[in-house]
């Protein structure tokens, strides 16, 4: 590895990360781009606009799109630097971690000089259309109409669970153009732009009072033919591949860092009666539950060393997504029961904790749900992964 | 952490997983227990096995070992659970060896592991005592003689003594009721006072109690230095605990393998019966459970021999996780093979019974989970 490529990555990091992007990100800070973006930190807009400025929102990238060219070993030295800063991830985004390496694969060559420029540098916000009212698990029988004719789609129908999609500005979606074949023969994925009308997203409440998702409806809504991504009907080959990524992501909910530790959240909780040490039988499964988190993160550090030698990940994405969040669901249970009376509060409490963890604790409930319930990755670990018909 | 396999590794897993076939398949453990042979292993085994190299894996090249620790061990532990092999590997290559290395002189060091690596010496090791491995202090008394000791005491489920020559034997040397004070001694299995009460164990193996009545030991008996036991004692028992997980590790996989199989060769209602899914998701999710039992043994052998110091909570958490899965796959086994799986004749059951032992040993999943909270603070 070239050390002078670490140094300068260093010194340029030095130079250009603000101060205030130096600190634990913050969600009220998140920047996701698009014409919407208010940048309520105005440091935020800086930090973007230097690193798209270097390709460096999407490390890996090539040049020739606006990316930053490297290679998988100067990516690393770039997060290894990045983390030692504290530097905040300076652009969330749909089109980063999904769209992209779709166009990447399968765009054409004018598609990628149209939109890719603009995912690197957060201008335009995208969100994925994929499950309809009719079409959750069984994703295939998805309806909504794309009917090609001289002029380009015209789509009709509606999209739902959608992240975000009131604050994106494009939505990719599947389509359905042909229903007279084998329902996964007949799809295709097309680029449509949101503002135009016709389009209609509305947000859904969920059991935890959040808005995450919206529902979309598409009223002969026009998408030109250039905006069709791979073949016609082709578009089933794309979705698999892209709900890989979607799994891997959902997956690691259960790991993340910056939340307490469920030992010291249910000591805390309990400290009124003792702490854990006086509550065996609910500290029994407390040790339970850590053992399995630990183990659980050792199998995603084996898998991420695995796949970095070269081991294809394969339906592995499918044990981490139907485990992880099944044990994301039990931390927030357990969590719960330790919290007592203090779990069932929903506004106009003191401790807003309190009120944050009962919430996260509702939307939990989705994670074994959204980008495959857990049934479905069962389906597919016994059909993929164990050979069984 | 390593966690791809070396070529070493993906040697040393080759030829364990084709001895144990060759040589212990499943059906030896059953041949062993109709003619209700005494001894408890193969003594030529025993030998192919030290010729192998496997005796001195965990012992360190000054002494001409293979200096491949816990990792390496782990990997022939894992070979030798997925056939169920009655191999004493686990007493006379990983507790004895361990005990020796934490806790002997320089003197005995190198007078005894030599032998040990040759496979000439075997050495069980009695440190349990009551029904409950782990839960009592030890009770054993080795009181100050003229020309030595003498020891009082009942020790329970001492692996392979029947086949040992020497047994290491943990006693208490000063009288306070925690665990300072122990001392470890090594006893002929033959000495005067010395009782083995043998029975057959459900899976067909031999357990083993043994009762001390006025054993004398001489000085030179005495492993290390008088009183100083506890710090080898508790690196014994991680390793024990890790050593185990991994052999569990090999049955549970096996078990879950041979079902598997079978799951797609029988049918009912003209298809076969892994067609249905309320069969598939059971086995998708023992899959699940046994890649979290393989991260989990795999960085507990590496942190023991990195010397982490949280390769004791790592040891609990192996130990206790592969207890629990262990027994649920081998449960599911029986009752996803249906009627053949109630038989004596087909080899499922033997999995069966093999988890209820190994579960208690060297401590249960309820003893480990309350370790590893207290080692977690909370």
């Amino acid at each position: 590895m070239n050390e002078s490529f670490r140094e300068d990555v260093r010194s340029w990091l030095e130079a250009n990360c603000p101060a205030s992007m130096r600190t634990p990100a913050v969600e009220e800070d998140a920047v996701w781009g698009g014409r919407t973006e208010t940048f309520k930190n105005p440091e935020s807009k800086i930090w973007l606009e230097r690193m798209a400025a270097k390709g460096w929102t999407t490390p890996e990238w090539p040049k020739a799109y606006g990316g930053g060219g490297l290679n998988p070993q100067e990516a690393q030295v770039l997060r290894e630097e990045m983390q030692r800063l504290g530097c905040r991830s300076p652009l969330l985004s749909f089109g980063i971690w999904m769209l992209g390496p779709v166009l990447l694969k399968y765009g054409t060559e004018e598609q990628k000089l149209e939109h890719i420029p603009k995912i690197v540098r957060g201008e335009i916000r995208w969100c994925q259309g994929y499950s309809e009212p009719e079409a959750g698990s069984d994703l295939a029988s998805l309806q909504m109409r794309a009917d090609l004719s001289e002029t380009g789609f015209t789509i009709n129908g509606s999209k739902v669970w959608t992240s975000y999609a009131e604050q994106s500005d494009w939505i990719f979606c599947l389509v359905r153009t042909d229903s007279t074949v084998a329902k996964q023969k007949g799809i295709s994925f097309v680029l449509v732009d949101m503002n135009q009308p016709g389009v209609k997203a509305e947000p859904i409440r969920l059991i935890s009072g959040a808005s995450p998702f919206c529902e979309v409806f598409f009223k002969d809504v026009k998408a030109p033919r250039n905006h069709l991504v791979g073949p016609l009907n082709g578009g089933w080959e794309i979705a698999k591949a892209l709900l890989t990524h979607e799994r891997q992501a959902i997956s690691s909910m259960g790991l993340n860092p910056r939340e307490e530790a469920v030992e010291v959240y249910c000591n805390k909780k309990l400290a009124g009666v003792g702490g854990l040490r006086s509550q065996p039988v609910f500290r029994d499964r407390v040790a339970s539950l850590h053992m399995d988190l630990q183990a659980f993160s050792f199998a995603v550090e084996r898998e991420a060393a695995l796949q970095k030698a070269g081991h294809s990940p394969g339906a592995a994405s499918s044990m981490f997504k139907y485990y992880g969040t099944e044990l994301n669901k039990r931390r927030y249970e357990t969590m719960m029961e330790a919290a007592g009376f203090e779990s069932l509060g929903w506004t106009g409490l003191e401790n807003e904790q309190d009120q944050q963890a009962t919430r996260d604790w509702l939307r939990s409930k989705g994670n074994s749900i959204e980008g495959g319930t857990s049934e479905i990755q069962l389906n597919v670990i016994a059909k993929r992964v164990l050979g069984l018909p | 952490m390593q966690w791809e396999m070396s070529d070493e590794d993906k040697l040393l897993k080759q030829s364990a997983d084709e001895f144990f076939r060759e040589k212990l398949p499943v059906n030896s453990l059953r041949i062993m227990r109709d003619r209700n042979e005494s001894k408890g292993f193969s003594p030529e085994i025993w030998r192919d096995m030290a010729e192998l190299g496997w005796t001195s894996i965990i012992i360190p090249e000054e002494f001409g070992g293979l200096n491949l620790g816990l990792r390496g061990l782990s990997t022939v532990l894992e070979a030798s659970g997925r056939t169920l092999a009655p191999s004493p590997l686990l007493p006379y290559a990983l507790l004895s060896a361990s005990v020796i290395l934490e806790a002997g002189t320089a003197e005995q060091k190198l007078s005894l592991l030599p032998a040990l690596v040759e496979g000439r010496l075997l050495m069980a090791v009695a440190h349990d005592e009551g029904s409950q491995s782990l839960r009592l202090p030890v009770s054993t008394q080795a009181v100050r003689s003229e020309e030595g000791f003498v020891i009082n005491g009942l020790k329970s489920m001492v692996l392979d003594a029947p086949g040992a020559d020497k047994l290491l034997v943990l006693a208490r040397t000063r009288a306070d009721q925690n665990n300072e004070g122990l001392s470890w001694f090594m006893i002929d299995r033959d000495a005067a006072g010395v009782e083995l009460k043998t029975f057959r164990l459900v899976d067909g193996r031999l357990g083993c109690h043994i009762a001390f009545e006025n054993v004398k030991a001489p000085f030179e008996a005495l492993l290390g230095y008088e009183g100083k036991a506890q710090a080898s004692y508790e690196k014994m028992l991680d390793a024990a605990a890790i050593g185990l997980a991994a052999e569990m590790f090999g049955s549970a996989s096996a078990a879950f393998e041979m079902t598997l199989s079978y799951l797609k060769e029988r049918k009912q209602f003209g298809v076969a019966i892994g067609s249905f899914q309320a069969l598939q998701h059971r086995a998708a999710q023992m899959y699940c459970e046994l890649e979290l039992c393989r991260a989990a043994i795999q960085r507990a052998a590496g942190a023991y021999d990195a010397g982490e110091s949280a390769s004791s909570a790592y040891a609990s958490l192996a130990k206790a996780k592969v207890s629990d899965v262990f027994a649920h796959i081998a449960r599911e086994a029986v009752q996803l093979y249906g009627g053949i799986g109630m038989t004596d004749e087909h080899d499922i059951g033997f999995y069966l019974k093999r988890s209820r032992i190994t579960a208690e040993l060297f401590g249960n999943a309820t003893y480990h989970r309350e370790r590893y909270a207290r080692l977690a603070d909370f």
